[in-house]
């Protein structure tokens, strides 16, 4: 479990995080978002134990980060922005290292080993010093760092930042699989991994929480949540738009480009219903008709710019 | 093995990982030589003893220790491995003991490594071997403490140039600390008592003793003390100054 009070952090005269309160819960995957600058990061070092928070509390698994910080830091393993490691340390003894210092021994220490080696396709360049791999290898040593130890607290911060696709599936997979009995927290910019691995989302902008849901429901704050795309041949558009923009369940219609229009939905009614007889009364041909869930981004931009309709 | 132990073991590895450690050791000896041979004129004295070799300890050390030191934070805060470092489970005085432990070590293996000096003496004459080990536990000392104020500077800055011209100037002034160069500017305005004790910091002083092979536990124990207060510092420095 993990628990924050009102954590601040001033820079200067800067407020940096300003009052962040929440509680995460094993088995949570916990997604931080928001704009550069946000105050993600810093948040996060005041978790692992990296800065002092100005005031306000943070306890890791019933530990408080500042009265008790190296049983804290136990518990939790931890991906820094960047991944930085021990450039001139091939990633063989890297991980050696952190397995000494975070007291793994015997057998443990061999199963863990091979496991993250093998996990994060670390087997070719164990032994090239860790300043000559490519970005996506620096990243992947750095993850394995954080997740040799087994931790009960996992915090990555843009865990999958230089990765190329495929390596991107992969660790998202990685992180799937170990939330299900951790608590395990990202930062990111990316949106689709939201979707892809996060339970919770958490918004952030200008260091306060501005939203706090599943992803799933953050997007049905989207006003084109539900909202039906269509596109006919053989109709003027402009007929099609008015008559849309008529049925009782619609609250507006926009153009989405290509000559196809959306309905936005008045209520929680379906549209597709509706607007499917619609097109068979006025005997429009349908090429194209679905119904959108709305996007992340939309709410995002929303919500941290303060622009836009967000019910 | 405790985290002391750990951190030491992997700073030891990475100085010969790199070329730092050949280029100082190298470096050290050449120059340790040089100064002995032809400033200290070690034949032209017709002495059995390395006198020669010993005072000139404090001169090399004064750029060659803070050259180790000045990497030992800075480096850490550059490459933001310090933020991996101190959220690993640790204390920040065993990371900084670690540290330290490390940097000594290898300085002292340079040290060792001049035992030909030692040889040389033994075969021309009839040392007194007891006061060369003085000698070589003096310069030790000296560089340890040389070595504390370099890992404490370095701490403040993500910049290694300055922490090293700072650490030169500091260190010169604890050299200095007993000569008239630095007594002056304190000897206008300050009260007796304080120049006194400006005085008694000074390295040289009490360097002199243990070089000429008197152990005397005080200058033994001025040595770990300032050792162990600008440890101390070091990690008040990095629990201030966090960040960037």
């Amino acid at each position: 479990m993990i628990e924050t009070q009102k954590l601040t952090r001033l820079f200067g005269t800067l407020v940096a995080v300003d009052g962040i309160s929440f509680s995460v819960a094993p088995g949570e995957v916990l997604g931080f978002l928001g704009p550069n600058g946000a105050g993600k990061s810093t948040t996060m070092k005041m978790l692992t134990g990296f800065l002092s928070p100005s005031s306000g509390t943070a306890r890791i698994c019933g530990h408080d980060i500042e009265a008790d910080p190296v049983e804290a830091k136990r518990v939790i393993g931890y991906l820094p922005e960047g991944a930085p490691a021990y450039g001139e340390m091939t990633p063989a003894a890297f991980l050696a290292f952190i397995a000494d210092i975070r007291g793994l021994s015997g057998d443990v220490r061999r199963r863990r080993m091979d496991e993250v080696v093998e996990r994060l396709h670390l087997g070719t360049v164990l032994d090239r010093p860790i300043e000559t791999l490519s970005k996506g290898f620096k990243r992947r040593v750095g993850l394995a760092q954080a997740i040799l130890h087994d931790p009960k607290v996992l915090i990555l911060d843009e865990p999958t930042d230089g990765l190329d696709p495929n390596q991107k599936h992969e660790v998202r997979g990685l992180i799937r699989d170990m939330g299900r009995d951790k608590i395990i927290i990202i930062s990111t910019h990316i949106l689709e991994e939201v979707h892809a691995v996060c339970s919770r989302a958490i918004i952030i902008a200008g260091g306060r929480i501005l939203a706090d849901d599943s992803p799933s429901a953050l997007e049905a704050r989207s006003p084109r949540h539900h909202a039906v795309c269509l596109k006919v041949d053989g109709a003027d558009p402009a007929v099609v738009a008015d008559r849309l923009s008529r049925l009782p369940e619609v609250a507006g219609v926009e153009d989405a480009g290509e000559g196809a229009w959306r309905a936005l939905p008045a209520g929680d009614a379906s549209l597709v219903a509706a607007i499917g007889e619609l097109a068979a009364h006025a005997g429009w041909k349908v090429r194209e008709l679905h119904t959108e869930r709305g996007q992340l981004d939309d709410v995002f931009r929303a919500i941290t710019t303060g622009e836009g309709a967000v019910t | 093995m405790s985290n002391v132990g750990i951190i030491l073991r992997r700073e030891l590895a990475s100085y010969f990982a790199t070329p730092v450690a050949y280029v100082f050791i190298v470096i050290f000896l050449v120059l340790a030589g040089a100064f002995t041979f032809y400033l200290g004129n070690f034949y032209e004295r017709g002495q059995a003893d390395l006198l020669p070799f010993f005072n000139f300890h404090p001169w090399l050390y004064l750029f060659l220790v803070p050259a180790i030191g000045m990497r030992l934070w800075a480096e850490e805060r550059k490459s933001g491995s310090i933020e991996l470092l101190m959220t690993l489970p640790v204390t920040r005085m065993e990371a900084v003991l670690g540290k330290y432990l490390a940097a000594w070590i290898f300085v002292g293996v340079a040290l060792a490594l001049t035992f030909p000096m030692w040889l040389t003496v033994n075969y021309l004459g009839d040392p007194d071997n007891g006061a060369i080990a003085t000698g070589y536990l003096g310069s030790l000392l000296m560089a340890g403490a040389f070595l504390a104020i370099a890992s404490c500077l370095s701490a403040t800055t993500r910049n290694q140039v300055i922490a090293f011209i700072v650490s030169v100037v500091v260190c010169f002034g604890f050299l200095l600390a007993g000569f008239p160069m630095v007594l002056d500017m304190f000897a206008g305005w300050a009260p007796r008592f304080l120049v006194d004790a400006v005085a008694g910091l000074s390295f040289l002083t009490h360097y002199e003793a243990l070089s000429r092979g008197v152990i005397d536990a005080r200058d033994v124990v001025y040595f770990l003390l300032v050792i162990g207060a600008w440890l101390a510092a070091n990690a008040i420095v990095l629990d201030m100054k966090k960040a960037d």
